[in-house]
C-alpha cells in the first residue's frame, strides 16, 4: 500500500476509534506530548498501560476468587485502574470502573464478577485497537511517511 | 526556596520577591511526583517536563520522603497521588507540611467531594482530578509563587497580622521583625489544616499578610521540643513556649500551629505503636505507661551495665539514674512489656549488680528504676527516650550486652515493642540482641555511653515516628562495653531500686545515696532531660534503626563522650536541685555535641523513612521527644539523658553521618 493510502487509513480508523468511544481526549493529550525528543512516547505509554492492567486483571481475578473476598482491596484495585485508564484516555476501560466500584461498595461478589467480565472484553478490544493502530503507524513509517495528526 | 528578597528560586530561576515572576520562572521548578501507578507517572513526568520543569519521579511515598529529607530545599513543590499502597497521600502531606513545608498538590481518579475536602483539610495547596491535563499542571508554579510571596512580604512587613488565620496573625506585631530573615530559611506559617479556614488548598491570603512561614529548623524545633518538655506537654502553652525558646521573630502563631502539628504527631506516635513499653504513650501523659518501660529499661540496662562493669561508667550512670529514679519512684509500675523484652537482659543482668539491685532481678524492678525517681539521669535520659518502652528497651539491651559483651554493646532502643528487632542477638544474651548489626559494629567503638545514649535516642524517635514501620524498634545502639568496672559503681541507687547499678563513678556518688532506693536524682534526670532536649545529640544513634527518626535527636551524634559525662556529673550533683532542669547547662553540653556532629536531623518529625534512614538518623524529624518527657515522665528522661551522655560520650558513634551521625551504622541490616 502506499504512503498516502496508509496515511488514510491511519487518520480514519483513529477517528473511529474517538468516535466510538474507546479513546478519549486525553489519548490526544499524549500524542501531543509526543515529540522529537520522545518519538515512541505513545507507544511507551500504551505498553505501560496494557502492562499494569494486565496485573490489575489478574489480581482482579483472583481477588474475587477467594472464598471471602476483600471487596476493599478489589476497590483499589479497580480504582487504580480507573485511574491508569483514564491517564490514557482508554475511555470505554474507564467507564466500566465506576460501576465496578458501585459493586464494590455493595460487596456483592457475582455482580462484581459481571463487571469484571464487562472491564476484561473492553480491555482486550481497546488493546487490539490500539495494537492495529500502532502497526499502522509502523507501516506508514516503513513506507516513509509520517504519521498524520488526528485531531 | 528561600524568601527575602531576591533571594534564589531555584538554580534555574531567580525571582525576586519584589517581582513575582522573572523572565525564567518557571522555567525549571523543582517538581517531585509521586504515584505508584507506572502509566500515569509516566505520562505526569512527560508533562511536566513539556512546562520546562524539573520532574523527580517516584512510585512510593517513603521514597519521596527521603528524597525530601535529604535534599531539604532540593525541591519546590510536590505533588502525590492520594490512594498509594505503602502510605496514604494525606499522610505524606502531612509529613512534608510538618518537615519541610513545601506545597503540596494531591491528585487522583477519585473526584468524590469528600475526599477533595480531606484535600483542602489537609492543607493540600490543589487537588487535581486525573486525568491529569498539561494545561493544569502548566500553572502549579502559582502556588509556589504565591507561597513565597506570602513568605516574603511576612518576612519584610511588620505584620499587621494577616486576619486570615485567625489567631496567627494576631500575634504579628508583636514579633520581632523579620527584615533580618535571619531565620534559616523562611518563616513559615505551619500549615495549619482546620485550623483557619483554610481556603482550600491555597493558602491564598489576599492584602493582608499572612503569617510568615516559619521553617521549623531541627534546631528550632528542638527548642520548641525542649519547651514542651519544659513546661510539660499538657502545659505547654504557646506563650509560654515562646517564651521559654526565646528565639526572635518566632510569633506565638507560629508555635500555636507548631504546637498542634506536634501534637497531631504525637497523637498519632502514641497510636500507633502501642508499644507496651508506653513510652510513647508515656509521652502522652500516660506516666505509669511509660515509666514502667523506661524503668524497666533503665533498670536494666543498668543493671546490665553494672553487672557487665563494662558500660562505660557514665553511660551506665546515666542509664542508671534514669533507670533507677524511674524505677523509685515507680515501682509498682512493670515495664509492660515489651521492652522489657529488650531489657530483657536486664533481668539476667540483674544478678550483676552487686549493689543490691534486687530489682534487677525482675523487670519490674527494673521499671521501678525508670519510676522511681529520676534520680539521676535515668529518667530523664529514658525520658528522652520518649517512647521509654522503645529506648529503653535498646538501652537495656545494651547495657546487658554491655555487661556482656564487653565491646559491644549493642542496645537496642526499640521503639517498646519488640520492634526491637533489630537487634543483632549477637550481641548477649540479652536481648539485646537485637540491635541491629550495623548499629553493632559501629557502637562497638564508642563505648555504651554512646550506646546508651543512642538508645535513648532511639526511643525518641520511636516514638516520634509513628510511621517508621520498620524502624521502630530499631535503634540498635552498640556500645562498647569496655568501661565495665564502672558499671558496678555505679549505683544507680539513685532513686531506683537500681540494685546495683552502679555507674562509673559519676553516678557512684548517686548511686550509693540511692541504693537506698530513694531517688534521690531528681534532678539527674533533669539533667538529662536536658540533654535530651537538644535531642540531637545523642540520639543519633538512636536513629539508627528506630524509625525513631522523627523525634529523636541524634543527640549522640556527638562524641560526647564527654558531656555525657557532664551531664552524669551534673545530674548526680544537683540531684535534688535540678528538679527539672531540662535544659541545664548539661543538657546543652550534650546537644552542642550533638550538634556538631551537625547531625541535627533528628528533629522529630514522623517520618517515615525507611528503616535505614530511621536508624540512623533520627532523621531531623522534629523530634517529639523533648515534649514527652516534659511533664510526665521525668525519669523518662533521665533515661534519655543517660543514653544520650552515653552517646555523646560514644561519640564515637561514629559513621552516623547524618543526622544522627549515626550513619555509620547502617541500619539496613537491621531485620526490622
Amino acid at each position: 500500500m502506499e504512503v498516502g493510502q496508509l496515511q488514510r487509513s491511519f487518520v480514519e480508523y483513529m477517528a473511529s476509534l474517538f468516535r466510538e468511544g474507546f479513546l478519549d481526549a486525553q489519548f490526544s493529550q499524549l500524542q501531543q506530548l509526543q515529540d522529537d525528543s520522545n518519538p515512541d512516547f505513545v507507544v511507551e505509554v500504551v505498553s505501560l498501560f496494557f502492562e499494569d492492567s494486565e496485573r490489575l486483571l489478574n489480581d482482579l481475578t483472583m481477588a474475587l476468587d477467594q472464598p471471602n473476598v476483600d471487596f476493599k482491596q478489589v476497590d483499589a484495585h479497580v480504582h487504580q485502574l480507573k485511574g491508569s485508564s483514564s491517564s490514557v484516555g482508554a475511555q470505554r476501560v474507564k467507564n466500566c470502573c465506576v460501576p465496578f466500584r458501585n459493586c464494590c461498595e455493595e460487596q456483592n461478589t457475582e455482580t462484581c464478577l459481571r463487571c469484571l467480565q464487562q472491564i476484561k472484553q473492553e480491555y482486550l478490544l481497546v488493546k487490539n485497537k490500539l495494537q492495529t493502530l500502532f502497526e499502522l503507524e509502523q507501516q506508514i513509517v516503513a513506507a516513509g511517511g509520517a504519521i498524520p495528526m488526528v485531531q | 526556596m528561600n524568601i527575602g528578597s531576591g533571594s534564589v528560586l531555584s538554580s534555574t530561576g531567580s525571582w525576586k520577591s519584589g517581582d513575582v515572576v522573572s523572565d525564567q520562572f518557571p522555567v525549571g521548578l523543582r517538581v517531585l511526583v509521586v504515584d505508584d501507578d507506572p502509566t500515569c507517572l509516566k505520562i505526569l513526568e512527560k508533562m511536566l517536563r513539556n512546562c520546562h520543569y524539573e520532574v523527580t519521579k517516584c512510585n512510593r511515598a517513603e521514597v519521596a520522603l527521603s528524597y525530601l529529607r535529604e535534599n531539604k530545599n532540593g525541591f519546590d513543590i510536590v505533588i502525590s497521588d492520594v490512594h498509594m499502597p505503602d502510605m496514604d497521600g494525606f499522610k505524606l502531606l502531612e509529613h512534608i507540611g510538618l518537615e519541610m513545608d513545601l506545597p503540596v498538590i494531591m491528585m487522583s481518579a477519585d473526584d468524590s467531594k469528600d475526599v477533595v475536602m480531606k484535600g483542602v483539610t489537609h492543607g493540600a495547596y490543589d487537588y487535581l482530578i486525573k486525568p491529569v491535563r498539561i494545561e493544569a499542571l502548566k500553572n502549579i508554579w502559582q502556588h509556589v509563587v504565591r507561597k513565597k510571596k506570602h513568605e516574603w512580604r511576612d518576612n519584610n512587613f511588620d505584620q499587621s497580622g494577616s486576619v486570615e488565620e485567625g489567631d496567627r496573625q494576631q500575634k504579628q506585631s508583636e514579633d520581632v521583625d523579620y527584615s533580618s530573615s535571619a531565620n534559616e530559611g523562611n518563616w513559615k506559617n505551619p500549615k495549619k489544616r482546620k485550623e483557619e479556614d483554610e481556603e482550600g488548598e491555597e493558602r491564598d491570603d489576599t492584602s493582608s499578610l499572612k503569617k510568615p512561614r516559619v521553617v521549623w529548623s531541627v534546631e528550632l524545633h528542638q527548642q520548641f521540643v525542649q519547651a514542651v518538655h519544659q513546661l510539660g506537654i499538657d502545659k505547654a502553652v504557646p506563650k509560654k513556649i515562646l517564651e521559654l525558646m526565646n528565639v526572635p521573630g518566632l510569633t506565638r502563631e507560629n508555635v500555636a500551629s507548631h504546637l498542634q502539628k506536634y501534637r497531631l504527631y504525637l497523637r498519632r506516635l502514641s497510636g500507633v505503636p502501642q508499644h507496651q513499653n508506653g513510652l510513647n504513650n508515656s509521652f502522652m501523659g500516660r506516666p505509669d505507661a511509660t515509666f514502667g518501660t523506661i524503668s524497666s529499661l533503665n533498670g536494666l540496662d543498668l543493671q546490665a551495665i553494672a553487672a557487665a562493669g563494662q558500660i562505660p561508667a557514665q553511660s551506665l550512670a546515666t542509664l542508671q539514674a534514669a533507670a533507677l529514679g524511674r524505677s523509685a519512684t515507680k515501682s509498682a509500675i512493670c515495664m509492660p512489656l515489651v521492652d522489657q523484652r529488650n531489657l530483657f537482659s536486664f533481668e539476667n543482668s540483674q544478678v550483676r549488680f552487686p549493689e543490691g539491685q534486687q530489682q534487677l532481678n525482675n523487670s519490674n524492678k527494673q521499671i521501678d528504676l525508670l519510676h522511681g525517681i529520676p534520680t539521676t539521669m535515668e529518667p530523664k535520659q529514658l525520658a528522652n527516650l520518649h517512647h521509654p518502652s522503645q529506648s529503653f528497651v535498646g538501652m537495656n539491651m545494651q547495657v546487658n550486652s554491655m555487661a556482656q559483651h564487653n565491646n559491644s554493646v549493642i542496645m537496642r532502643m526499640s521503639q517498646s515493642q519488640p520492634r526491637a528487632q533489630m537487634l543483632s542477638g549477637a550481641n548477649n544474651g540479652s536481648q539485646a540482641s537485637r540491635l541491629p548489626l550495623s548499629m553493632q559494629q559501629s557502637l562497638s567503638s564508642e563505648g555504651i555511653p554512646g550506646a546508651v545514649l543512642a538508645q535513648s535516642h532511639i526511643v525518641d524517635n520511636a516514638r516520634a515516628s509513628v510511621y517508621n514501620p520498620v524502624s521502630q524498634a530499631s535503634s540498635m545502639v552498640d556500645f562498647s562495653v569496655n568501661q565495665s568496672k564502672e558499671l558496678q559503681n555505679y549505683n544507680f541507687s539513685l532513686g531506683s531500686n537500681s540494685s546495683g547499678m552502679s555507674n562509673r563513678g559519676m553516678l557512684q556518688e548517686e548511686a550509693n545515696s540511692d541504693i537506698k532506693g530513694s531517688r534521690g536524682f531528681p534532678s539527674n534526670y533533669n539533667i538529662f532531660n536536658d540533654l535530651h532536649q537538644p535531642k540531637s545529640q545523642n540520639w543519633g544513634l538512636q536513629n539508627v534503626g528506630s524509625s525513631f527518626d522523627s523525634s529523636h535527636h541524634p543527640s549522640i551524634q556527638g562524641t560526647q563522650g564527654v558531656s555525657s559525662q557532664l551531664l552524669l556529673q551534673q545530674g548526680i550533683s544537683s540531684t535534688h536541685n535540678n528538679g527539672q532542669n531540662r535544659n541545664g547547662p548539661i543538657g546543652k553540653s550534650m546537644y552542642t555535641n550533638g550538634e556538631e556532629s551537625g547531625h541535627t536531623n533528628l528533629m522529630g518529625g514522623p517520618q517515615l523513612n525507611s528503616v535505614s534512614r530511621n536508624m540512623l538518623a533520627v532523621k531531623a524529624e522534629r523530634f517529639p521527644d523533648a515534649d514527652y518527657q516534659s511533664t510526665n515522665f521525668p525519669e523518662q528522661f533521665g533515661q534519655d539523658d543517660l543514653m544520650s551522655a552515653f552517646l555523646k560520650q560514644q561519640g564515637s558513634v561514629g559513621p552516623v553521618e547524618t543526622e544522627f551521625g549515626f550513619d555509620g551504622y547502617t541500619l539496613d541490616n537491621l531485620p526490622v
